[in-house]
């Protein structure tokens, strides 16, 4: 693939990923992934619905309901499948989910200061105390344009599906991932909201970080403009190509590229 | 009907000694003997009568426990200090030690006008029309905990505050069981009245210091006049080999709202019983709990709210966190009767078991006699949420630490109910100090 071949110059290479299969239950999902994320890059994943999106995602953050039966994850030089969950976003890599999970019971800023200081710590950094933690809440609380008064709130509970999405960005803000997934962020927002997010994770964008951006429609990449644009079908990617491949996705649909064949199918 | 025997042989000495050294009234001698031949027909309870099916009181049946006459002398301001919520002098505070006032550890100065606060073994000569109201709502005809209470009764808290009067502060009453008291019994027995209008919260502590075996049997009787509100919070943290066996009995008038929480972590096994009468139209009453046992811990809650009359409303969350080999018991029982239209109740009781030899059994039942009602009720039992953990590690979070504050989260939900901010945050603190 030409995508590939214009990567292998580069050596700055964050994750590659190779022939990766996983399954949930009995049913495999992922068929096959050859993909290559190089440092300073934005890539966007599209696909139809069941195509594997949200699984790829789920599979780089850990997600221990999928099983992987087949080929590497190589992070930064480390075995990303080996490690758990928890060591993959000390080590950088942060997933914006898809359905952020209501916690009551827990604060926000209870929550929020816990991730940041256990991220320190894997980075050797000192733990930060709650009044040092809530100056550097504050000036995250700008970037999502969020009332500060959601800190006191237990994480996602109640929160409407815009709020959700953009505590999710908070938390990338707040924890400053090398690699970023964005798993459908923009699905159910409003224009105003998505522009909240997209600044956001443009504001996060430096050379030695990486965003992969999962979505369903081009609308995102709008405002997240990506270097390269993979579409993926039935568990593999099809095809890949700089961002007017997403122009015409939109324009298309996915059919011409899938050949049609149900979400789901065996290719 | 189990054997009772050692119990009919202390009363005959705890009689002998003149109620253990008081000088308490003919009507209270009286009620002490009554009692005693009630409990003794009683018996106590098996796991035949429905109301115990899951709770076992063999090992209270079967010992010989001693009624605590005095305190050792040994306790401390500062042992207390732990149970005392860092609240301010404002806060009346009656101590009572192994059953007995202590009025060295209290400090009652500071009542506002219209609120009294009187231990009991006082209040019959100080208060006369108040301390016999002992024994209307609390009635000993029924329930063998009850009167063996009775039978033994002779110190605890008075508290009355006056109609339209307002007891800024919790009036917090401390039972503290002392090292020395191994297979001692104690008998508290407190009347709280809120008068038309007023509005207080009253606090019961039971806490042990030691790790020694006693048993607590505390009955606690309380009016909620006319559109008065009263926030009643027991909390039982006894020594963890302890007996624990504990009865509310409520009786609410028109428009009163009753808000009850009660907390269990402490005690080998553990009973309590918490029931209110809305017996006026507009009452509502608030019945939240959570209990928190681990090891071979035994925790049983009874609550049962009586829906007696027209437009009254009763909310109910108890919350349960068991590990270890703990068995926890919920049985919850909404009452209407025929009279009782327009009743909105809602009732639900989770529990969250942390190993796989926790146990609980749980029993919501609605019996329900009017026919235009909105009552609810449900239970679930869980583990802990995976796709919650997940979440949490996928934020750095290591694995211990995401079960840790995903159980804190669970017990800190019902403990938000709590209105008083230092309870609140004292209870939070200390479940946080258990999992986190």
């Amino acid at each position: 693939m030409e995508v590939q071949d214009r990567h292998s110059a580069n050596t700055n290479v964050m994750l590659e990923i190779h022939g990766l299969h996983a399954k949930v239950g009995d049913k495999e999902i992922l068929k096959g992934i050859d993909l290559t994320v190089n440092a300073g890059e934005v890539h966007a994943v599209m696909g139809p619905n069941g195509s594997g999106k949200s699984t790829l995602a789920q599979v780089l953050a850990g997600n221990p309901a999928y099983e992987v039966t087949a080929g590497s994850v190589t992070y930064e030089g480390r075995d990303l499948l080996e490690m758990q969950p928890e060591e993959r976003a000390q080590a950088g890599i942060f997933l914006a989910f898809q359905y952020p999970v209501e916690i009551p019971g827990v604060s926000n800023a209870y929550f929020f200061r816990a991730a940041y200081n256990e991220i320190r710590k894997a980075r050797g950094e000192e733990e930060v105390d709650p009044l040092e933690f809530a100056g550097i809440m504050e000036q995250k609380l700008e970037v999502v344009e969020m009332d500060p008064a959601m800190l006191s709130r237990s994480v996602n509970a109640g929160f409407s599906g815009g709020e959700k999405k953009r505590n999710e960005i908070l938390q990338m803000a707040v924890l400053e991932p090398k690699l970023a997934i964005l798993d459908e962020t923009d699905s159910g927002l409003d224009i105003d909201a998505l522009r909240i997010v997209a600044d956001g994770v443009n504001k996060l964008k430096r050379p030695d970080r990486a965003t992969i951006v999962v979505t369903h429609y081009q609308r995102l990449l709008n405002y997240i403009v990506p270097d390269v644009v993979h579409v993926l079908a039935n568990g593999r990617i099809v095809k890949s190509g700089g961002k007017e491949l997403a122009l015409e996705l939109e324009e298309k649909g996915y059919d011409w590229i899938t050949g049609g064949a149900p979400a789901g199918a065996t290719a | 009907m189990t054997d009772a025997v050692a119990y009919v042989e202390q009363f005959r000495k705890f009689a002998a000694s003149g109620g253990g050294g008081d000088d308490a009234p003919e009507w209270v001698r009286a009620m002490r003997s009554s009692a005693l031949e009630r409990f003794t027909q009683l018996g106590f309870p098996t796991t035949k009568n429905e109301d115990w099916h899951f709770t076992s009181v063999a090992p209270i049946a079967e010992r010989q426990f001693v009624p605590l006459t005095a305190p050792s002398g040994d306790v401390r301001r500062t042992d207390l200090e732990p149970f005392l919520f860092a609240a301010t002098e404002r806060w009346p505070l009656a101590v009572f030690v192994n059953g007995r006032f202590a009025p060295e550890l209290s400090h009652l100065e500071h009542l506002p006008a219209g609120v009294r606060v009187l231990p009991l073994a006082r209040a019959w000569d100080e208060a006369p029309e108040l301390a016999r109201r002992i024994g209307t709502v609390a009635r000993h005809d029924a329930q063998t905990f009850t009167a063996l209470n009775a039978a033994f009764l002779h110190d605890g808290a008075v508290i009355h505050v006056a109609a339209d009067r307002v007891a800024e502060h919790p009036i917090h009453l401390v039972f503290v069981t002392d090292r020395h008291a191994a297979n001692g019994v104690s008998y508290p027995r407190n009347l709280v009245v809120a008068g038309a209008n007023a509005r207080a919260t009253v606090i019961e502590s039971y806490v042990g210091l030691g790790d020694a075996s006693y048993f607590t049997n505390a009955v606690t009787e309380v009016v909620v006049d006319r559109g008065a509100t009263l926030a009643h919070y027991k909390l039982q943290r006894e020594s963890q080999n302890a007996y624990h066996v504990g009865t509310i009995e409520t009786t609410q008038e028109r428009d009163s709202h009753y808000v009850s929480f009660s907390l269990a972590t402490g005690a080998a096994l553990s009973r309590t019983n918490i029931g209110t009468v809305l017996g006026g139209e507009g009452c509502g009453a608030t019945l939240n709990g959570l209990y928190m046992l681990d090891g071979a811990q035994h925790g049983d809650h009874q609550t049962r709210i009586e829906h007696a009359q027209p437009n009254t409303f009763s909310r109910e969350l108890y919350k349960g966190v068991l590990d270890g080999e703990s068995h926890g018991v919920f049985n919850g029982k909404v009452y209407v009767r025929p009279i009782a239209q327009k009743t909105d109740g809602k009732q639900t009781n989770n529990t969250l078991l942390l190993s796989e030899r926790a146990q609980i059994d749980t029993k919501p039942q609605l019996e329900i006699f009017a026919d235009d009602v909105k009552c609810t009720h449900g239970a679930t039992v869980g583990r802990l949420d995976e796709v919650s953990l997940f979440y949490m590690k996928s934020r750095g979070i290591g694995a211990d630490e995401a079960r840790k504050l995903l159980t804190y989260a669970f017990a800190a939900d019902v403990l938000e109910t709590i209105e008083n901010d230092l309870v609140r945050n004292g209870l939070e603190a200390m479940t946080l100090a258990r999992f986190v």
